[in-house]
């Protein structure tokens, strides 16, 4: 591949996915609102254009005409930073995530992945996002604010301790798949049992993909694990003195880890952009055009991760908040050994 | 695509040592926490120059993601505040800086002059996951579960030391209880 075409197309995809991860990042907070809302029996956002669609605009808009206050007691340069930390790791993780199979121009196969295929693609994640934390606890810590500061605590010791039953998760898919590439991974999910029930991890590795969805919940710090933004207890936790459009890069970089997470999930355990159904195959015998056939898979992997973050929000319009000592005792005591035993036969299995 | 490799490789080293220095001359324990971050992420791109992804990916989620996620915890629990001056800094300073420059000097000479390995092109050393695990788990399988146990003995020790003492048998711990309350 020239090294211009090269250029000109990671600018492209560049461009396309993050303009797609912002929208989409609007959209699943109105997505929220509407579903939780219709969930406690009430309508959600409804006045800003045809069923709320515009409402997010209308709160961008919003955010962006608040006035952004600096408290005088803050600690300056780390308050400051903390939000943008926050969300530059969260939107970073995205580039790796490969989103189709290829397309094919002028001859040349350019991957539906901003990058190309990383073999360590999954861990480059996993380091991103672990990274991601220290937006919230310097934000925590910066405000100089005790509900801010026990906040950040919160969730710099919740984020370490869940971590280790992320990664220990994961490692039966990586067994099953042998190798760190994401798209190997997909690959090696593609084929049938009995037939017609498609190969997903999901189907041999029920276990860890609970483990995962559980360690990735107390990940992104949502209900039923938000404890480091407890209204009851803390205000509202490590973002008590933030406002404006500071306040909403906390907001934006939460909503663009849950799309992370749910493209992790769609990618280990639900195939990734391959179709339940056989589809491909009848589509090329009867000639579809090359632009269907590459797009397809795109749509998809998108209708997985928009199930995924259905079940987010799901989830949050249903259970209540955990105890601090019982997240702690969760993760430690259940989750993790869970993870463990798992692995273990997982490795046994393949083994025999 | 070589020059490309240098010119990013020369970028990073900058960064490690800058931050390396502002560790040093940083007066808050945050800060200079969080320069170390800096310097860690900066070897992790060096790491990946060199071809050894796996190496920087596990330097970022072990020691940036991990360890100074716990340095930084502390930091903030124990609400650390700005470190003092002391006359004794002040001639750590003078005599310090150039010992060091000079020492470093020193080690950089002796490698260049008198080592046996040359010098080896960007890329071109295995760093590939599936090597590091051949050679974890076949060639040097003893070592590394003696390393881990070592590790597993250290963390029990340290628990163990950390922990409160037991209440047996009623008596005397309830007595350590009470004198600490009036301590307290």
């Amino acid at each position: 591949m020239p090294l211009w075409l090269y250029i000109v197309s990671s600018v492209v995809k560049s461009a396309i996915v993050l303009g797609v991860l912002l929208t989409a990042v609007a959209y699943t907070v109105w997505l929220e609102r509407k579903v939780v809302g219709h969930m406690q029996n009430r309508w959600g956002p409804t006045r800003v254009g045809p069923f709320g669609l515009l409402q997010p605009a209308a709160d961008g808009l919003k955010f962006l005409f608040k006035e952004d206050l600096t408290p005088p007691h803050v600690y300056k340069p780390l308050y400051i930073a903390a939000p943008m930390i926050a969300v530059i790791f969260a939107l970073t993780s995205i580039a790796v995530i490969p989103f189709g199979t290829y397309i094919t121009i002028d001859g040349y196969n350019i991957p539906l992945q901003i990058t190309t295929d990383v073999n360590t693609a999954l861990l480059l994640i996993l380091g991103v996002t672990s990274i991601g934390v220290y937006g919230v606890a310097l934000a925590g810590w910066s405000s100089n604010n005790k509900y801010s500061l026990l906040g950040g605590l919160r969730a710099s010791a919740q984020m370490v301790s869940y971590e280790i039953s992320l990664g220990l998760s994961l490692v039966g898919v990586l067994i099953l798949a042998g190798s760190f590439s994401l798209r190997d991974i997909v690959n090696a999910q593609g084929g049938y049992f009995l037939g017609f029930i498609p190969r997903w991890n999901f189907f041999l590795q029920p276990i860890g993909f609970f483990c995962y969805l559980m360690a990735a919940y107390a990940e992104t710090n949502r209900i039923p694990f938000d404890l480091p933004e407890a209204e009851t207890e803390l205000v509202a936790g490590y973002h008590t003195e933030y406002s404006a459009m500071k306040f909403a890069m906390f907001f934006m970089a939460e909503y663009a880890n849950m799309i992370t997470v749910a493209c992790l999930a769609t990618l280990l355990f639900f195939g990734g952009w391959l179709s339940p159904f056989n589809e491909n195959v009848w589509l090329q015998a009867h000639g579809a055009p090359q632009v269907v056939l590459a797009l397809l898979p795109v749509l998809w992997f998108a209708a997985k991760v928009v199930v995924f973050l259905f079940i987010y929000i799901w989830v949050r319009g249903t259970l209540p908040r955990f105890r601090y000592d019982q997240l702690m005792a969760f993760g430690w005591k259940f989750l993790l050994p869970l993870a463990l035993v798992n692995l273990i036969a997982t490795a046994i299995a393949v083994a025999w | 695509m070589i020059s490309i490799h240098l010119a990013l490789f020369l970028i990073f080293g900058v960064v490690a040592v800058a931050g390396a220095v502002n560790l040093l001359a940083q007066r808050h324990p945050i800060n200079a926490a969080l320069s170390l971050i800096a310097v860690m992420a900066a070897l992790a791109g060096e790491y990946m120059l060199l071809g050894a992804e796996f190496l920087a990916a596990v330097q970022v989620i072990v020691y940036a993601g991990a360890i100074m996620v716990l340095f930084v915890f502390v930091i903030m629990l124990l609400n650390a505040g700005v470190e003092e001056r002391t006359e004794g800094s002040r001639v750590a300073i003078i005599f310090g800086i150039p010992g060091v420059l000079l020492g470093s000097i020193l080690v950089a000479w002796v490698i260049l002059r008198y080592s046996e390995t040359e010098a080896v092109p960007a890329g071109a050393l295995p760093g590939a996951p599936s090597t590091i695990g051949q050679l974890l788990f076949h060639e040097f399988l003893l070592p590394f579960e003696i390393t881990s146990i070592l590790i597993l003995i250290a963390i029990m020790g340290a628990v163990v030391l950390a922990s409160k003492p037991e209440p047996a048998a009623g008596g005397p711990s309830k007595k350590l209880a009470t004198e600490q309350k009036v301590n307290d």
